[in-house]
């Protein structure tokens, strides 16, 4: 049997012995952006639809969320940031081959478009709100007459925002586990799932939740698809992504990925929205929060799961 | 002009010295290092071969930490050379997640850094510090473009390898075999 005993002087800190320089920020802040990117894209969606008055927690209540979600996500990324005093580099610089600085620009571009789309429907939420200043009320006038623009724009960049979460990661080859592009799709379908989860937990309307259940039931159909293709091509790949697949196929990663993340968060929520849709009576919240918890689950696994992953030499 | 480095593993002894010499040179600050010694013991006993090899960043001409850097902070300079600038750098660690080699690290102060080849020292004519105090003299340092530099003519001369060029990231540091 041939062997092999590598000794190396290297010892830098978060780098040695194995790579750990996204700690738990970058999942957190992957997972609050997909979600709000979710709910977003399905305001815009049945707005744009005309169905404002059908879906009523999609389009006015759900998006309340948003700016919490998004500030709190930014708030994540800056804590993760090195060298803090720096982060308006970020914006004095447009780098094409980064997928930070596209990420970086979309959420300049979504965070006050999911602030003004709240303000647009204050009353929704308190209905005795006055806006007080007539320079808001003339804003708010403004934008209420381009409120159909601000849809197309908010339903654009929250797909730009969901599927970045997954090129973020896929654009780094030396990480061979994220290198992979079934990540931006599969991101981007996991933090729809979890919008539509927080829609249902959010309405009051029957026909409401039921078309969220179904929708959230086609998505979760399409991530097992994607989980199964990405596995696929791992082990059709290279060495390298062969061992990066490993890791859930038996290495560390195998037993929480495919219980949070498959068994928990997809699987079961499915068998429940499927009971429900057959007039059994399940609490919206129980297959909500489940796929919540899985969406969280996936972006925390994929990150840690990629920075064990390596190229070998 | 393209900055490239030589190793010769069949006369690197593994001492450090270029390591010291890099942290010294640097102030590269404690419990860190920009280049470092690996070694690989390979085969079956008796029939055993041992490599030593003294390694730093690649300064790839493809470089995936220039590529997905958000702010330019990670740049080409002349010669091809990977530097980092301190103050563009905002410390979110894409650069290190993208280095197949994991060449580069977090300084304690905030900003990302990484081997310069002694850029400082190279704009002057001399030599970066780890080739200057190599005791075996395995070091070679050059210009590509000069077909008379020291580091072309060891390339022609011997066999040489880089490290996972399979990444694409198109190394500009050799070993020779």
């Amino acid at each position: 049997m041939r062997e092999e005993i590598i000794v190396s002087g290297r010892m830098n800190p978060m780098v040695d012995p194995h790579l750990q320089i996204w700690h738990w920020q970058i999942p957190l802040y992957l997972f609050l952006g997909g979600l709000a990117a979710g709910i977003l894209f399905f305001a815009a969606l049945y707005y744009i639809n005309g169905k404002e008055k059908d879906y009523r927690a999609a389009v006015r209540l759900a998006p309340f969320l948003t700016p919490l979600l998004l500030v709190l996500g930014l708030l994540a990324l800056f804590i993760d940031l090195r060298h803090k005093a720096f982060f308006w580099q970020l914006y004095t610089n447009i780098k094409l081959q980064s997928p930070m600085s596209w990420g970086a620009w979309t959420l300049l571009v979504i965070t006050p478009v999911s602030f003004v789309w709240c303000a647009l429907h204050m009353k929704e939420l308190f209905p005795k709100w006055d806006w007080k200043y007539d320079w808001l009320k003339t804003l708010e006038a403004f934008f209420n007459r381009y409120k159909n623009i601000l849809a197309w724009v908010m339903l654009i960049y929250s797909v730009i925002l969901g599927i970045y979460t997954g090129i973020l990661l896929s654009a780094f080859n030396a990480r061979p586990l994220w290198n992979t592009s079934i990540l931006g799709p599969l991101f981007l379908a996991s933090g729809l799932s979890a919008g539509a989860a927080t829609i249902m937990i959010i309405s009051r309307s029957k026909e409401e939740r039921r078309l969220f259940a179904i929708i959230d039931l086609i998505i979760i159909g399409i991530e097992l698809f994607l989980i199964v293709h990405m596995f696929m091509g791992f082990l059709a790949s290279t060495q390298v992504q062969i061992e990066a697949a490993r890791l859930f196929l038996g290495g560390p990663y195998t037993m929480s990925f495919w219980i949070f993340v498959v068994t928990i968060g997809m699987i079961l929520p499915a068998l429940l929205e499927i009971l429900e849709l057959r007039k059994y009576h399940v609490p919206a919240v129980v297959t909500a929060v489940l796929v919540l918890f899985g969406s969280l689950m996936l972006r925390f696994i994929i990150v840690y799961a990629g920075q064990a992953s390596r190229w070998l030499y | 002009m393209r900055y490239a480095m030589a190793v010769d593993t069949r006369k690197c002894v593994g001492c450090s010295d270029c390591v010291v010499a890099c942290q010294t040179e640097n102030n590269v600050p404690i419990g860190y290092c920009r280049d470092w010694v690996v070694e690989v013991m390979d085969g079956t006993y008796p029939q055993l071969e041992i490599e030593i090899r003294s390694e730093r960043c690649n300064h790839c001409e493809n470089a995936p930490c220039v590529r997905c850097c958000p702010t330019g902070a990670s740049h080409f300079a002349a010669g091809g050379i990977v530097l980092v600038k301190p103050v563009e750098c905002i410390g979110c660690g894409a650069c290190i997640a993208s280095c197949p080699y994991d060449a580069r690290y977090p300084h304690p102060k905030g900003y990302v850094d990484k081997c310069t080849f002694c850029f400082h020292r190279i704009k002057n004519g001399l030599k970066p510090a780890c080739a200057a105090v190599c005791p075996t003299k395995c070091i070679y340092f050059g210009d590509l473009d000069d077909p008379n530099s020291e580091v072309s003519a060891v390339l022609k001369m011997r066999k040489s390898k880089t490290l996972i060029p399979e990444a694409g990231t198109m190394p500009q540091l050799y070993f020779l075999i």
